[in-house]
């Protein structure tokens, strides 16, 4: 074990998987030279030199398109955008070729890409800046949406999505660079398709991914101390959802809360609740309860920021509610 | 106001009839630059390689009048977009390339292309008739024509897409040699797109980093003048696409994209420049199609002259007379090659006519890459 800084768990996987396979390289705007604005690709330029790790012009629709067609034609390229936000700018590419392509062309090519970068509200960025694409890509077919929220899932899934031959849309988090724990040594992968149990509980189901698994941890332990047992799962992947692990998991509390950092409307939780009332609805003792962010451009003024994302006081009402029947 | 404009002006001024007999001024600047050109001084050919890019040609054509009258009788769907008129283009190109080796990348208007680089005519016939027998499988369409094994990497519907795929293609050509130390990594890519196209981003970003980079790739505009029913000159400041070029430092050419010699001459210029390491060309070629944008357009804004001019230019036609002038073929041979190919066709529809529908069970195959 060893104690990582999640960006470095991203960078030791980046790393690992470009010296396993020379077909493995990353492009994006100021991954090579500069090391990645968030310093994911740092050193790899000088280790790995220019055309494995490319430094693109700012297009993102082209360079993302480029990826496309290097990952039709044998390689296996992990494209940055450099903030997710910026892949509104690839939408196309993201969405007619990376997503559809292989179902198009009845299975004549395949794209093993994986799309990276940080996502989330982070301190007072601005609202270009905050955005929370995981819930605008859902809906497109044939990709594989995943989200990290810790340095040991970090290394672990980015290692397994460029291994996978489909294209993985790999959400990171502005917040959890700097997030460190013990990772385990060497080679290892986690599951591209399953949701982690992060604590086991009775009481109430909470499913939650990224950052905010965090916030839930935070309300955890606060209700933990009210004798309200929480069952947190961390779903990692947004698409496909797990929902053997999640319908186990609501068999036994019977009561289910979403706690997710975008915004209420067409996100992950109306899809994730629009599954579990169609799969568990007999299960549940009480109403879903979906805790989401406002349906608004993200706030520059830090008050308001706050009050934009749910915050873990939230979650414990929320938790207390259900449990003492109110809802 | 072009030169056409003003010599056009000029003669409503002094009472000359409109239609004047000059068919050059009538059709507009976009006929004026293919007058312009060159004297044409025919390219050598052989008649081995002079009867494979007749018969492609020919293949091209008649397969497109095929497309056209199934879609009347109601057995093509969707959207069908026809090549008339621009086969010494794809023909050109794709012949001026190595089969299965270097990459093709084609736009909705793609039927052609396909059949160019390769791709049996069942298959491309079929798919239109959305058989399983398809080179999609049935699942693309007129469209969204692949074919990994005989390179095509697709056909692309939104304008400009296309362009960063190809891209993507030639990068790996390099990176192959480069990176990962494959000396025999030659391959080159030839993108397709047409004078619309050179209005949108993405063509420029790519032809930004394709200098930038020194990628094996040929950009290869379709000037037919027309975006559906938006004119090339009143779509783009400067119409002369070719030029360009010089703003990435790369090269450019343009050339009369109804005499096939010429196109094969120029793409052949260009790969040569590619395999060689020395980047990417921007290759416009003037050209014309026949027929509407697709066959639901109703065509209301081409001038009958303007038709006209284009199809006295006609790149079948041109060939055919070349080869003849030259006695590199007579012209039975060349009915015979014509026969032959009806027939071919006429099979074709035979086959899709016949084959399988794809299987509902399969609705959700090929979502993932396992399955």
């Amino acid at each position: 074990m060893a104690e990582t800084l999640l960006f470095n768990a991203l960078r030791e996987a980046i790393d690992e998987e470009m010296a396993r396979d020379p077909h493995v390289c990353v492009m994006g705007e100021d991954v090579g030279q500069y090391g990645g604005s968030y310093k994911v690709t740092k050193d790899l330029y000088d280790k790995y030199g220019e055309l494995r790790v490319l430094d693109t012009p700012i297009a993102e629709n082209a360079f993302t398109g480029m990826a496309v067609g290097a990952a039709m034609t044998g390689l296996r390229p992990i494209v940055e955008g450099m903030n997710m936000g910026f892949l509104l700018l690839a939408f196309n590419q993201i969405s007619n070729n990376m997503g559809m392509l292989r179902y198009t062309s009845g299975g004549n090519f395949t794209i093993p890409a994986v799309v990276r970068g940080p996502g989330g509200v982070g301190r007072q960025l601005g609202a270009e800046h905050s955005q929370r694409l995981e819930a605008y890509f859902h809906a497109v077919p044939g990709i594989k949406i995943v989200a990290v929220s810790t340095p040991t899932n970090a290394k672990g899934l980015m290692k397994a999505a460029i291994r996978d031959n489909n294209p993985v849309l790999f959400f990171e988090h502005v917040l959890l660079y700097n997030l460190s724990e013990d990772i385990p040594e060497g080679d290892y992968v986690c599951a591209l398709d399953q949701a982690e149990i992060v604590r086991e509980g009775k009481d109430v189901t909470i499913l939650t991914y990224s950052r905010m698994r965090h916030h839930c941890l935070k309300a955890v332990e606060q209700l933990s101390q009210d004798g309200i047992d929480v069952e947190l799962i961390d779903l990692i992947s947004l698409k496909p959802f797990d929902m053997e692990t999640i319908r186990a998991s609501i068999r036994k509390t019977h009561k289910v809360i979403v706690v997710e950092e975008c915004m209420k409307t067409g996100g992950i939780g109306a899809e994730l609740l629009a599954l579990i009332t169609e799969q568990c609805f007999d299960e549940l003792d009480a109403r879903p309860v979906r805790l989401s962010s406002q349906d608004i451009p993200t706030p520059y003024n830090g008050t308001l920021e706050n009050l934009t994302i749910i915050q873990p006081h939230q979650i414990v009402e929320a938790a207390r509610a259900l449990q003492s029947g109110q809802i | 106001m072009t030169q056409a404009d003003m010599s056009r002006d000029l003669a409503a001024a002094s009472g000359a009839p409109s239609c004047s007999a000059d068919a050059t001024h009538v059709a507009g600047p976009h006929a004026e630059r293919l007058e312009n050109l060159y004297p044409a001084t025919p390219a050598a050919v052989t008649r081995d390689e002079g009867l494979v890019l007749y018969r492609d040609m020919v293949l091209g054509r008649r397969f497109e009048d095929k497309c056209a009258e199934m879609y009347y009788r109601g057995k093509m769907f969707g959207f069908v977009h026809l090549y008339n008129g621009q086969e010494a283009v794809s023909t050109g190109v794709i012949k001026a390339m190595k089969a299965q080796h270097d990459w093709f990348c084609s736009t909705y208007r793609d039927h052609v292309h396909a059949l160019s680089a390769g791709v049996p005519a069942r298959e491309v016939m079929s798919e239109l008739f959305g058989k399983e027998t398809g080179c999609s499988k049935g699942r693309g369409g007129s469209m969204h024509l692949f074919s990994k094994e005989h390179h095509l990497l697709g056909g692309y519907a939104f304008i400009g897409e296309g362009i960063p795929v190809a891209l993507g293609a030639a990068f790996t050509s390099r990176y192959k040699r480069d990176a990962l130390g494959d000396a025999s990594s030659d391959a080159v890519t030839a993108a397709f797109f047409g004078d619309g196209t050179c209005n949108i981003g993405q063509f420029y970003e790519c032809l930004n980093m394709a200098a930038l980079w020194k990628l094996p790739i040929l950009f290869v505009v379709e000037n037919n003048k027309w975006a559906i029913g938006m004119d090339h000159n009143r779509a783009t400041s400067d119409p002369e696409i070719w030029r360009k070029a010089a703003a990435f430092g790369m090269a450019g050419e343009e050339v009369d994209g109804m005499d096939v010699l010429a196109v094969r001459a120029a793409a052949q210029r260009a790969v040569e420049r590619a395999r060689a390491g020395e980047g990417p060309t921007l290759l416009e070629c003037l050209t014309y199609r026949y027929r509407g944008h697709s066959l639901a357009d109703p065509d209301e804004l081409r001038a009958a002259e303007e038709k006209e001019f284009w199809a006295k230019r006609d790149p079948i036609q041109r060939l055919a007379a070349q080869l003849i002038d030259q006695s590199l073929a007579t012209v039975d041979e060349l009915k015979a090659i014509d026969k032959e190919i009806d027939a071919h066709i006429a099979d074709c529809v035979e086959f899709a006519l016949a084959a399988p529908e794809p299987k509902p069970e399969e609705l959700t195959r090929y979502i993932w890459a396992e399955d």
